[in-house]
């Protein structure tokens, strides 16, 4: 077997020096009855025949790349540059493990640290950790965590939460002293689903979540409910799914957000089916100690040369164990460093440009779809989503797109299991949207609704 | 002229001080390159990405344009491809060599994993485009699937959860669904005191209280003290077998029994399942809930700390609070429930946003199909003959905490460095000048000054024989008082011992300009 370097002759010799006559000795804690058990399941393969068996499966499959392609809802198809695979495929990077030991692992300690730099300024906030597994737990986490800091119970999700990040938290927190109090959603009025947020607020509040833009691909200006979070002793959290929307739109920090949870994945991951993505989380100064996950800081080594380390980790459980801040023991290490490169090829220049193109599809796509007789766009503002109204039933729609070879959004149906959005479709267009995608997406729709 | 026939000449030069007595004006030292942050080699107009220009258009941001610098630098391509490069030589990695860490299985990363995980139908499908485009990814869940419930035996498997300490939470959550159910309210998982960290906190999250159960003096579970502690207010136990000592709960059986006489769940922590893949099967042990983590047992890379999968099997008693989404065969064709059905509908719920972690999934299956039921088997022995034979090798000049022989892992406290001024961490930061990583330190908590030694499958005999001559070179070293390369050390590491106290004073998180 190609990955075993030990030979029958190595295997003996080590068993002598063991003094164990064969290797079941070595295995003799496990009561006979149970040691051994026939396994019925396929016999070592060939790489090629790996290769060909896993090549069929991934050949059933509809890449995005091959088609038009027009899904969001919590994860984009963004073009990600070459040097992001190569360079998170060094070995020092790949196989690398948590940097416990920070002497031999300073490469991962310093891009953490750039990596928290950049959500920081990203998101407009003070600090950042090192990343958690995605944006719907880092999102059930920050409700925690609001929980951890104003010491209240009550958090409110408003309607524009995407409704699996509102499952997530409901999950989460089923067993929590957490009330969650979940608002519903409502595409065709943004602002109303604001103010529902906000008078829901109380003296019992501990914290806001909402989505900016929403799951309707809305853009909110939140300040007046971060007034009225504040005003209440509240912290506003403030969730993005589609980061690149930070090039463009004022930032979370900005609009006077708490806490700011984001999925990273439109930075340097693909798309892999729903992960392995990055969850971001960034937060004020002052709460840094009530925030999960690692945290790498800056410090020196013996000889006074600057060196990074892991810190604040009394907050962990591997040190503070039931009383930790949260369970999780790892980061989205290998991801956050795609996320990372790709920052910083792109730069503050180059993610205003690619935001700005990402804006103008999706203001193009817009446009054709106005134009289609008895669609209505629902978005009067919007980043690169939309929400349209159809006169008919959007999985329908979408799965005869789908046969036709047009990915053409995720239907309301798929996201609200109760049937009150059926005839919702949500659409994204980003910079990898051509102009004949959208012409062919806007004649399949017309054909279909004729 | 006469033609140069010598080539390049070389020539050793004068024999120079090891320490040279000059600093070179770059800050670099030969292959040993200085690399400063990307906030101090960038600026914000710097791009190594071409996009295209979209002149002015009517935007509709709702009058919410970002206007203010945000610091981000940009790099040209060359200069992040370098910066990127460099920093990664400042990493010790399992391609770079031996890397002991017990309880964390660094196993190789086969590449063949990562070549399958970039097909474009498995890496460019999104988790909500249309089941009948995405019929192969989840055909490979399927399969997927069932390869894990035939290696541990059990019934059912979730595999969304994101990350061990992820499945951890998932299992009792599954525990806790299970009892609400049948109107239990019990209040406490038990937790070995040798137990991994995220247990307890993991029970905390469920809203559990904790209660520790000692350990015996051969480093397992004490049955006579769980009995005790077993009653009808303990919900679940939860035990890491092997465990975190590298033995197998032989009493494994008689443990569940009485778990399960007590009317509580069996929570098995799978970290460990690398040692008996193969060999014996949790479902015939009694586990109600377990997870695996794909990233140690199925050689999905460790990445630097992430990103992880932690699938969780379950037994029949919990299948049905299994977490939504999962992938269900109507009819022949594979769909996905991504809902609850209604109020009798028992699952425990969403643990993520999406179906978990794909990328790993192909990867571990990738390794599985490579093994074969024959290969994982033999790996699984291998790891366990390969620490038996660091555990024979080493127990003369260092002390191991139990008798073999051990699983995938040999346990080694500091009672060997008794009196020679020398810690088990200095011990640690010397492996590092060896050219080795250092093993799993101070952990697990039972013995004082652990070193928890985990040489996996893929070593030769060759390379576990160097880390033997190491170490025993070390520990002879120790105990003959020569503690200045202990002391001092690493000597031969990109930087030296790194102030962590000064880090959590006054941290420093991010980038801060100078004024």
């Amino acid at each position: 077997m190609r990955y075993l370097p030990l030979s029958e002759g190595d295997r003996q010799q080590m068993l002598n020096t063991i003094g164990a006559s064969s290797v079941d000795e070595l295995f003799s804690d496990i009561d006979a009855k149970y040691l051994n058990p026939a396994i019925d399941l396929p016999l070592s393969k060939t790489e090629l025949e790996v290769e060909r068996h896993l090549g069929r499966m991934a050949g059933k499959n509809t890449a995005a790349g091959n088609v038009p392609f027009f899904v969001g809802a919590g994860a984009y198809k963004h073009h990600v540059p070459a040097t992001v695979d190569h360079m998170i495929q060094r070995g020092e990077f790949l196989t690398a493990y948590t940097p416990y030991q920070p002497e031999i692992a300073q490469g991962t300690l310093q891009y953490i640290f750039e990596f928290q730099s950049q959500v920081a300024a990203l998101t407009g906030m003070d600090v950042a950790n090192a990343s958690m597994y995605d944006g719907s737990t880092a999102c059930g986490e920050a409700v925690l965590m609001a929980r951890r800091v104003t010491r209240k119970k009550d958090a409110i999700l408003a309607g524009n939460l995407h409704p699996h990040y509102r499952a997530v938290v409901e999950t989460l927190t089923q067993f929590t002293a957490d009330n969650i109090n979940a608002l519903d959603t409502q595409p065709e009025s943004p602002e109303a689903e604001l103010l529902a947020a906000m008078d829901a607020v109380d003296g019992d509040t501990s914290c806001v979540v909402v989505q900016n833009p929403g799951i309707c691909g809305h853009v909110m200006d939140l300040r007046p409910l971060a007034e009225k979070c504040h005003a209440n002793k509240a912290l506003m959290i403030v969730v993005v799914t589609e980061v690149v929307s930070m090039g463009a739109v004022m930032s979370p920090g900005e609009m006077d957000a708490d806490i700011v949870v984001g999925e990273g994945q439109s930075i340097g991951n693909g798309l892999n089916y729903g992960g392995p993505y990055v969850g971001l989380m960034a937060t004020r100064q002052k709460y840094v100690r009530q925030m999960p996950g690692r945290l790498c800081g800056e410090t020196v080594d013996a000889d006074g040369n600057r060196g990074f380390v892991l810190t604040l980790s009394t907050r962990e459980q591997h040190i503070r164990r039931e009383k930790a801040t949260s369970n999780i023991c790892t980061n989205s290490g290998l991801c956050s460093l795609a996320f990372t490169i790709h920052m910083t090829l792109l730069g503050e220049a180059g993610l205003q440009k690619l935001a700005r193109l990402n804006h103008f599809t999706t203001c193009k796509l817009r446009g054709a779809l106005q134009k289609i007789n008895g669609v209505k766009v629902l978005n009067k503002s919007f980043f690169n989503e939309l929400a349209i109204e159809l006169p008919v039933n959007a999985v329908e729609l979408v799965e005869k797109l789908a046969a036709g070879g047009i990915l053409a959004g995720v239907p309301g149906g798929r996201l609200y299991p109760d049937g009150s959005h059926d005839n919702l479709l949500l659409l994204a267009a980003t910079e990898t949207v051509t102009d004949d995608d959208i012409a062919a997406l806007v004649t399949a729709i017309e054909g279909e609704l004729s | 002229m006469s033609m140069n026939n010598q080539g390049r000449p070389t020539d050793t030069g004068e024999t120079a001080p090891i320490t040279p007595d000059f600093e070179s004006y770059s800050g670099h030292k030969g292959l040993r390159l200085a690399e400063p942050l990307i906030h101090e080699i960038g600026n914000a107009e710097s791009s190594g990405v071409d996009v295209p220009d979209c002149g002015d258009f009517d935007m509709a941001l709702g009058g919410l344009q970002r206007s203010g610098k945000m610091g981000i630098p940009g790099l040209p391509e060359p200069d992040a491809v370098r910066h990127y490069t460099r920093l990664s030589r400042k990493n010790y990695g399992i391609d770079m060599g031996l890397f002991p860490l017990g309880s964390c299985t660094m196993k190789h990363n086969p590449r063949l994993n990562e070549k399958m995980a970039r097909l474009p139908g498995f890496a460019d499908i999104h988790p909500l485009q249309p089941v009948s485009s995405v019929q192969g990814a989840l055909a490979l869940m399927e399969e997927l699937s069932h390869w894990i419930m035939t290696l541990t035996g059990m019934p059912a498997v979730a595999l969304s959860p994101k990350a061990g300490a992820h499945g951890e939470l998932c299992g009792i959550m599954a525990i806790r669904t299970a009892l609400e159910a049948r109107g239990d309210a019990r209040q406490v998982i038990l937790v070995p005191d040798s137990a991994h960290g995220t247990n307890p906190a993991t029970a905390t999250f469920c809203g559990y209280s904790v209660k520790s159960i000692p350990g015996k003096a051969d480093g397992r579970v004490d049955l006579e003290a769980l009995k005790s502690a077993l009653d009808d207010t303990v919900a679940g136990v939860m035990i890491t077998n092997p465990n975190t000592c590298g033995l197998f709960e032989h009493e494994i059986r008689d443990i569940a029994d009485a778990i399960h006489d007590a009317g509580a769940f069996f929570y098995c922590d799978g970290a460990n399942f690398t040692a008996i893949m193969g060999k014996a099967r949790p479902g015939d042990l009694g586990v109600d809930a377990m997870h695996l983590n794909l990233h140690k047992t199925f050689s999905t890379p460790h990445g630097g700390g992430g990103p992880g999968s932690g699938p969780v099997v379950f037994s029949a008693a919990l299948a049905d609070h299994a977490p939504i989404p999962y992938v269900m065969d109507v009819g022949g064709a594979l769909t996905m429930k991504e809902w609850k059905d209604g109020e009798a509908d028992s699952t425990l719920g969403r643990m993520t946003a999406f179906h978990g972690q794909m990328g790993m999934y192909v990867r571990a299956l990738s390794y599985m199909l490579s093994h074969g039921s024959d290969g994982l088997k033999q790996a699984a022995e291998d790891a366990v003959l390969s620490a038996n034979y660091l555990l024979a090798s080493l127990k003369d000049v260092m002390s191991a905490s139990f008798d073999g022989p051990c699983m995938h892992e040999a346990l080694f406290d500091d009672r060997f460095l008794k009196d020679t001024g020398v810690t088990t961490l200095d011990f640690a930061k010397a492996m590092i000048d060896e050219g080795f990583h250092p093993m799993t330190m101070y952990f697990p908590l039972v013995v004082q000054g652990a070193m928890l030694i985990e040489p996996t499958e893929s070593e030769s005999k060759g390379n576990l024989d160097q880390f033997i001559r190491s170490m025993r070179g070390l520990a002879l070293e120790a105990k003959a008082g020569k503690v200045e390369r202990f002391k001092g050390a690493p000597f031969y590491a990109p930087l030296r011992r790194l102030d962590e106290t000064q880090a959590a004073r006054k941290p420093i998180l991010r980038y801060i300009p100078p004024e």
